[in-house]
């Protein structure tokens, strides 16, 4: 057995976990209209706070290729409407701007 | 196969691509750096089969590479994870009947990036959607693990970084164009920006609390600004 089996099988345990106890529960349940709410508004804070977080965290010399790409993928998205093109267009600019910044 | 559940996996298809672009090169990024922590394939393939958790697998190299102990390194991974707890309960109100037999499977799926992909087409969940783009984003990362693993090297770091950046992209492609279907909900985008700035500059919380408290704390402000009217539905 690998040394880091354990390790490994703890991890994916409490990863799994989390992820299916509330689709368990809260499909049986009536939600109040309070409750509906704030789990609709959870895609556009989390997806903000994980770019926000992308941002803030990555390393000076990468921020204009972060912020760049972030910036042309959402605004082609925002007037094209397509996703795969967005995001190759976002690592594009990305790629540009690391290699000559 | 029924008309329905074909169109539903062809719909799946076209959603679920982009997930290709964001994950396969991150995952190879994964492979590549766990080879040189000194991980075997097996090790690093299980990793990416069973945790299968684009940040905490890094995280574990790190931790592995500064030689942290097991309990503390599966503490770790929870509280980063912890996340998916909210993510999962704003999927599962959105869920059609037809799932209700594959909570386990559909649950195991759950990612930032599944969950992005999924909550941005919430009228089309139904079972043959959710597998068809979870399992595009489960094969990227596993293929993209190996491959990384194996022949990593080649791709010039110019390259391999832009193309990490592509996950940030790709949550952007999915935020923006949202704004533009209902802009009230610039709203919660924007208290969750101002919320995780504020929680990241005060530094009070450590990796993991910090989103999921930003998480909460941004949709709590967001109820109580936009009330329960609900206009979408």
């Amino acid at each position: 057995m690998s040394r880091y089996l354990p390790v490994i099988l703890g991890m994916a345990l409490v990863t799994y976990l989390p992820r299916l106890f509330p689709l368990m529960l809260l499909n049986k349940l009536r939600l109040r209209p309070l409750m509906m709410r704030f789990l609709q508004l959870v895609p556009y804070t989390s997806l903000s706070i994980l770019i926000a977080r992308g941002i803030l965290t990555s390393d000076p010399e990468m921020l204009p290729a972060a912020v760049g790409g972030i910036l042309a993928a959402g605004a082609l998205a925002y007037w094209k409407g397509n996703l795969v093109l967005s995001v190759l267009s976002g690592i594009g600019v990305s790629f540009l701007l690391i290699t000559f910044i | 196969m029924s008309d329905d559940r074909k169109k539903s996996i062809r719909q799946g298809m076209v959603a679920g691509s982009p997930l290709i672009l964001g994950y396969f090169p991150i995952a190879m990024a994964f492979g590549l750096l766990a080879k040189n922590t000194g991980l075997t394939i097996m090790d690093t393939s299980a990793t990416s089969m069973l945790v299968y958790a684009g940040a905490s697998q890094f995280m574990f190299l790190d931790l592995v590479r500064a030689g942290v102990s097991t309990g503390s390194i599966i503490l770790a991974t929870f509280l980063l994870n912890l996340r998916h707890m909210m993510m999962s309960a704003s999927l599962s109100v959105n869920l059609k009947k037809d799932t209700s037999g594959f909570l386990p499977i559909i649950g195991f799926g759950i990612t930032d990036e599944t969950f992005s992909v999924l909550s941005f087409n919430k009228d089309k969940l139904s079972l043959a959607f959710i597998l068809t783009v979870n399992l595009i984003a489960y094969l990227s990362w596993i293929g993209g693990t190996a491959v990384g693993y194996l022949v990593g090297e080649v791709i010039p770091k110019a390259l391999q970084d832009s193309l990490g950046l592509g996950l940030y992209a790709m949550f952007a492609a999915l935020l923006f164009p949202s704004f533009k279907v209902n802009k009230d909900y610039l709203k919660p985008a924007l208290l969750g920006a101002m919320t995780y700035f504020a929680i990241f500059k005060t530094g009070l919380l450590s990796s993991g609390w910090d989103i999921i408290a930003g998480i909460v704390i941004a949709s709590v402000l967001g109820v109580i600004v936009m009330g329960k009217e609900d206009k979408d539905e």
